[in-house]
């Protein structure tokens, strides 16, 4: 099997940087520069990981870890400081669903757009259309512009654009929680389906039971470091700490 | 299940993209960019795309009244409404592209923070919006035209493209430049409005080039106005606003004027081929920048 994604000791600084604008750099540099202008933290510190094609990795960590950052580093919107990433076949987020939407643009612009936006060519997305539209049970309002949608709709929508991209390598930020109970059932069928068919799956969230079910191999992470590579339950455990 | 074997497919980095290049592969998302901009940007007003001509119009007719009526510029140059307007829309569609291209990656950074993306699609996507508000401000301006008795020849159809291009690189290339410093420092769009502003009034299209000419002599001197009448032309803006006064204006002008000061001479052959260049290299050091930028886009914004 081949590997899908290949991180290599990859470090992440964070500046927080206190100001601004020039105006604010150019005091400091007047004043001698006294005091730090911005104050870094290690958002990631050597991480390496390798994952199998067909794997399905669960990200665990409590907040402020650096799971969705690395998801971030995996996706390309970020890259490292120190270390590399790669990637086998294409690689798409469902990340923050919804992100590409725009709310004076009708239901149909918006799958169009984001498909687009999530590498899907035209063709595809006319050949989806259906499906999409079919899974989101959306029906008549999907000419309705989305600033109409009630968020529950709005999501749907989105999650299913998102779901129908067909990438080889899905990674998921915190949306299996997404409209209603029997929305979210479906939600997650999809995405055992999708694991099923042997997509490699990399999941970030804090539903752990959830995640036990969709995922077989849990990597914990704390402070930006690994501290764990186990079967998912085996790192639920050490999370929940009741070993 | 089946498992789609991808061991032929090799492994490569995500996050590195290949620039302007990447913008021509995405062209499918260009366009949506593009038509959800338009589609979005007059959502809810009841003039709607009328707006790209009402606001032209009034523009063009306080520069007419002030400078045409009041400052007298409409006895000493010939057809100067023709002369007056053929500068502005050239330059509206410069300042409309890289004040919305130095703007649109910090607007889009909800996007450019979650999805990877070529992020060179969003100051393109503007310039190319730009230019299609553009576009009805030159179909008045050809109805203007022919109404006066134009009748251009290639050479001027060609010079009116040549115009347009140096035009979109310009702003397409400082598009990239201010849109990716202006992530690490907001003051890039009030620089950059400020920039504009000078445009304006920096080429030749409220007054007449020999203006320049004659007022640089007599303020500096012979050779240090020539000198300075140089620099002046070396602003890739000052060339294609005067190809488009070559294009527009100059056919319909009589012998009334001196032919051989319609256009700065060796225009066509000396500074055009000059402003090109520019305009090149305006792209690639506006692409280099980016690229150098761009890879802290997701944790600045």
């Amino acid at each position: 099997m081949a590997t899908a994604i290949e991180v290599r000791g990859i470090s992440k600084q964070f500046v927080l940087r206190h100001t601004r604008s020039i105006k604010e750099a150019f005091v400091w540099v007047m004043k001698g520069r006294k005091g730090d202008l911005s104050k870094k933290f290690h958002a990631l510190h050597d991480v390496s990981l390798e994952i199998e094609q067909g794997e399905t990795v669960a990200l665990l960590g409590l907040n402020g870890s650096g799971k969705s950052t690395l998801l971030k580093h995996i996706s390309g919107v970020m890259l490292p400081d120190t270390g590399t990433v790669r990637t086998r076949g294409r690689v798409a987020g469902l990340i923050e669903v919804g992100a590409g939407f725009h709310p004076d643009l009708s239901g149909r612009d918006n799958v169009y757009l984001n498909g687009a936006i999530l590498g899907m060519s035209e063709a595809q997305i006319s050949e989806r259309f259906d499906d999409i539209l079919e899974f989101s049970e959306i029906g008549d309002f999907i000419d309705t512009e989305v600033k109409f949608y009630s968020s529950g709709m709005y999501l749907r929508l989105a999650f299913s654009v998102a779901v129908h991209t067909n990438p080889e390598v899905f990674l998921v930020d915190e949306i299996l929680a997404v409209g209603d109970e029997p929305f979210q059932r479906k939600c997650i069928a999809k995405i055992k389906d999708l694991a099923d068919a042997g997509k490699t799956l990399v999941v970030v969230s804090h539903d752990l039971d959830l995640v036990s079910t969709i995922c077989k191999r849990g990597v914990l992470l704390e402070h930006g470091r690994i501290i764990l590579d186990a079967p998912v339950h085996e790192a639920v455990r050490r999370l929940r700490g009741e070993d | 299940m089946k498992v789609i074997d991808l061991t032929s497919e090799a492994l490569a980095t995500p996050g590195l993209g290949g620039g302007l290049r990447d913008v021509l592969r995405s062209r499918y998302l260009l366009k949506l960019l593009v038509s959800k901009e338009l589609k979005v940007r007059y959502r809810g007003s009841v003039l709607g795309l009328l707006w790209s001509y009402v606001k032209p119009g009034v523009q063009f007719f306080v520069f007419w009244f002030a400078l045409g009526i009041f400052l007298g510029l409409n006895k000493n140059t010939e057809n100067y409404p023709i002369y007056l307007f053929s500068g502005i829309v050239l330059v509206n569609f410069f300042t409309e592209a890289l004040s919305n291209a130095s703007r649109s990656i910090v607007i889009n950074g909800g996007l450019i923070k979650k999805i990877y993306l070529p992020r060179e699609l969003f100051p393109v996507a503007s310039v190319w919006v730009s230019a299609v508000h553009f576009f009805p401000q030159l179909v008045v301006l050809v109805a203007a035209c022919l109404f006066t008795g134009w009748r251009p020849g290639i050479p001027e159809l060609i010079a009116a493209v040549v115009a347009f291009s140096i035009v979109a690189m310009l702003a397409i290339g400082l598009g990239l430049f201010f849109g990716s410093v202006n992530v690490y420092f907001r003051d890039s769009e009030n620089f950059v409005d400020m920039l504009l502003m000078i445009a304006t009034w920096a080429s030749p299209v409220l007054y007449p080039w020999t203006l320049v000419r004659d007022g640089l002599r007599d303020a500096f001197g012979a050779s240090a106005g020539q000198v300075l009448l140089t620099i002046y032309q070396f602003n890739p803006l000052t060339i294609a606003v005067e190809l488009f006064h070559y294009a527009f204006w100059a056919p319909t002008t009589s012998s009334a004027t001196d032919p051989a000061s319609v256009v700065p001479p060796d225009l066509i052959f000396v500074w055009t081929p000059i402003a090109l260049v520019t305009a090149i290299l305006v792209i690639v050091a506006g692409q280099f920048t980016f690229r150098r930028l761009e890879g802290r886009f997701a944790q600045e914004l």
